[in-house]
């Protein structure tokens, strides 16, 4: 073969190799951790994964918020078409409020009470996680449809 | 009066950007040479008109204007002065007014600074920065507004978001915008390029400065972005592989890999089409940023209120301008490209690994923001891909790089023999493991991944240190010697050097940062670390526009007294939003950050974040290397000279042909 063919086909061939193995590794890394989301009212239905990490949104149930002595925080999460108790223990983001549209990241337990390892509310008060707000239009909740939320 | 002089200007800017999109291209094709001389003066005047409606809007704001819109929604009476100039580009329609001021500043900075390009390729460069011109434009007047009025007037403003009314996030978008937006330079130089038929070295001397200048400001601005995320949200992480964070990564990683290709391009004229390729996905996944951002589609920290009908807008832009592109490339590049040839060990071979590895971490970016997105489009269910996935793939990918940096910056150009470098690098290898068996050790605690990332920080460190020791082998190191240095190859050096900084800040931070969130009584002390953080309890504080809660925490070292840190909880009067603002003490070791939680139960307990950050500040350290070493390559003398030597040429031969 022709020198400058040769040295071509090997860097070819080491691209192959290395882009390979990048999309290999790649789509491994992905199918990990692809976190599913679910509305309350579908975890209510069984449909989320039990002993498996997702995440959940909904509104905070007004009233429904406990805190003790402790950095512990029970809350309900609600979605019009069901509701989920929440556990979680550390600070809240500044956001996080009674009424207002969170997601959370954790497991379900086997008694119904999702634990969370992170809870996050948006910046912007008048804004509404559009997975919430899909949710909640979903369960047929008028005043929190995504149009009167998230608009202007 | 004035908003609508502003909007007036806005109007007459999308007419003359009209102008200047058509008439200077068509002439240019056609030959008419009073066509093409409309380029440069068009270009300027509709810079002057977009710079004073933006100016009006600033009015607006400085007068605290509510019947605008705009104003009343994004601003206060009690706003202080830095904020009503900010808050310009606080929300929606007037970030926007601030991209099409970007993208105007660089066409007259373009119109200006380019004496050395040849009239008719530089009145096409300008030609398509008017296209994207007047597609900004369009979208601002059709679906943003940033003048409408409102009836009856408010007496009052509604307030800038608290969490932007800060300095650091002041001048974030700007920066960001000037990266962002700048690559539409390289883009329409590649344009040009391609309807000119016309690829040769000097069309890469023109792009580099630009392009590096370009690049510098989006280091820099994502830089600054990732500090603000740090000490304003509250949460003391730096970077959390946000959609819109991505978003702006995405356009930095093909642009570091087209400011690699572009010099092997000026150097030795390898790889001009694939250059050509990496400008214009460059400039599209700016443009995709932008869409991703001020459509509504993410789910992100940053997806502020926004409205379908936008994202609408740009797609099409985006699918327009991508795909014109791509036709025009396709047809064109497949005649313009004549490969030079160099060996297997050669500094284009490590350009060329660069690239790839580049290319594929930016699809790996890509596909982590954009899957979830597809999938709910297609209504397959809702999902995120978390941080996890890209810091699983990062690492691989980022190794080879760190290493083949490593050597590539001591390559020569064409033909080298590893034989020549093999003994050098191979003692700096032994240095760089050492680095990484020594410096876990002084940290206090062994994981592979510090031993792996210190090393490579010491690899990365050592070998451009070597690169500059090649330089001044035969001279010996002086003044002189150091000013003959061509100023692009300081600022290889620095930037590499800003690489091997941030490695060591991002893997010493990651491993060995403590973060508790702690039930604190007054009085209460916790201990990390050595440092001892003493709660003292709770005052209330009035600002101009919030009160405070404000937490104090007295940090001592032994008996040394290190810093007495104020963590405050603000409620913003108007828009009665919660915000904590963090205290930290800063070092260039160790950062001390504390953040007040909120109060729990009765006895005078409070939450409080308290954390301990080594070498976090060299993660910010290292984007400001890299951003100088941008702004190094610009100043070179090459470029400057390289103009005049084309001046001359052109003088010279005043009969230059119009038609492709």
């Amino acid at each position: 073969m022709h020198p400058k063919r040769k040295k071509r086909l090997l860097l070819v061939t080491l691209m192959v190799a290395a882009i390979g193995a990048a999309v290999t590794l790649l789509l491994n890394a992905f199918q990990e951790n692809m976190l599913f989301f679910f509305a309350p009212a579908q975890v209510v239905a069984g449909e989320a994964p039990e002993g498996h990490p997702f995440r959940i949104g909904g509104m905070v149930v007004n009233g429904s918020v406990k805190r003790g002595d402790s950095l512990k925080v029970q809350f309900v999460l609600s979605d019009g078409g069901g509701s989920v108790p929440i556990e979680y223990e550390g600070i809240l983001p500044d956001l996080f409020r009674e009424g207002q549209g969170i997601v959370a990241r954790g497991v379900l337990g086997a008694d119904g009470t999702f634990v969370a390892d992170e809870v996050l509310a948006k910046h912007d008060e008048e804004y509404m996680p559009p997975e919430v707000a899909d949710a909640l239009k979903k369960a047929g909740k008028g005043p929190y449809g995504a149009d009167t939320v998230v608009g202007q | 009066m004035i908003p609508e002089i502003g909007h007036f200007a806005l109007v007459l800017a999308l007419c003359v950007s009209f102008v200047s999109a058509v008439v200077p291209l068509w002439g240019s094709l056609s030959g008419r040479a009073a066509w093409v001389s409309l380029a440069q003066p068009s270009a300027q005047i509709q810079a002057l008109l977009v710079a004073i409606s933006y100016g009006c809007l600033t009015y607006s704001f400085l007068v605290h204007d509510f019947s605008v819109l705009y104003v009343a929604n994004t601003s206060n009476t009690e706003l202080p002065l830095i904020y009503r100039i900010s808050g310009v580009w606080g929300a929606h329609e007037g970030s926007l007014l601030l991209w099409a001021l970007t993208l105007s500043t660089w066409t007259f900075a373009v119109s200006v600074f380019s004496r050395g390009v040849p009239t008719v390729m530089l009145a096409r460069v300008l030609s398509v920065m008017a296209f994207i011109s007047v597609g900004f434009l369009l979208f601002v007047l059709l679906t943003s507004n940033p003048f409408e009025r409102i009836f009856p007037v408010p007496l009052e403003g509604r307030d800038l978001n608290p969490l932007l009314q800060d300095f650091g996030l002041a001048i974030h978008p700007p920066m960001l915008y000037m990266g962002y937006v700048g690559f539409a330079v390289a883009f329409s130089f590649a344009i040009a390029a391609l309807i000119g038929g016309r690829l040769d070295m000097a069309w890469a001397r023109w792009m580099r400065p630009w392009t590096a200048l370009a690049w510098a400001f989006l280091t820099i601005g994502i830089g600054l972005g990732s500090w603000w995320a740090y000490y304003e949200l509250g949460w003391g992480g730096w970077w959390f592989w946000d959609p819109v964070e991505n978003a702006s990564l995405m356009p930095w990683i093909i642009g570091t890999a087209l400011m690699h290709s572009l010099a092997a391009s000026e150097k030795r004229g390898v790889f001009k089409a694939w250059t050509v390729l990496l400008a214009v996905f460059a400039f599209s996944l700016s443009l995709l940023g932008t869409f991703l951002v001020r459509s509504g589609v993410l789910t992100s920290v940053h997806a502020f209120a926004s409205d379908p009908e936008r994202g609408v807008f740009i797609l099409g832009f985006l699918v327009a301008t991508i795909g014109c592109s791509l036709l025009l490339y396709a047809w064109r590049a497949p005649r313009l490209t004549r490969s030079g040839s160099f060996s297997l060990v050669s500094r284009e071979s490590g350009i060329l690994l660069n690239n790839v590895l580049l290319v594929v971490l930016c699809a790996t970016v890509l596909l982590g923001t954009l899957y979830p997105l597809v999938l709910d489009s297609l209504n397959l269910g809702k999902l995120s891909v978390g941080p996890p996935y890209f810091n699983t793939v990062l690492i691989p990918l980022g190794v080879p790089m760190a290493i083949a940096m490593g050597i590539g910056s001591v390559l020569r150009w064409k033909r080298d023999q590893l034989g020549r470098l093999v003994k050098t690098l191979a003692v700096i290898a032994i240095c760089s493991l050492l680095a990484g068996a020594i410096v876990p050790w002084m940290m206090g605690g062994y994981y592979w991944g510090a031993v792996l990332g210190s090393a490579l920080g010491a690899w990365v460190l050592l070998t451009t240190a070597h690169a500059v020791q090649l330089r001044f082998k035969n001279k010996g190191f002086s003044l002189a010697a150091a000013r003959q240095v061509p100023a692009s190859f300081w600022g290889m050096c620095l930037a590499h050097a800003g690489i091997g900084v941030f490695i060591i800040g991002v893997t010493l931070t990651s491993h060995y940062n403590v973060e508790k969130d702690l039930r604190m009584v007054p009085g209460e002390v916790f201990e990390v670390s050595g440092y001892r953080f003493e709660f003292r309890g709770v005052t209330e504080v009035a600002g101009p526009n919030y009160d405070a809660s404000r937490g104090v925490v007295n940090v001592t070292y032994g008996d040394r007294q290190v810093a007495e840190l104020h963590s405050e909880k603000r409620r913003y009067r108007v828009q009665t939003m919660p915000m904590t603002e963090a205290a930290i003490d800063p070092g260039l070791f160790r950062d001390l950050y504390v953040a007040l939680g909120e109060p729990l139960g009765d006895s005078g307990a409070w939450a409080v974040r308290i954390y301990y950050k080594p070498f976090v500040r060299w993660i910010w350290l290292g984007c400001l290397m890299m951003g100088i070493g941008g702004f190094l390559t610009v100043m070179d003398r090459r470029y400057k000279l390289a103009s005049q030597r084309v001046l001359r040429a052109e003088a010279a031969r005043p009969n230059e042909e119009v038609t492709a």
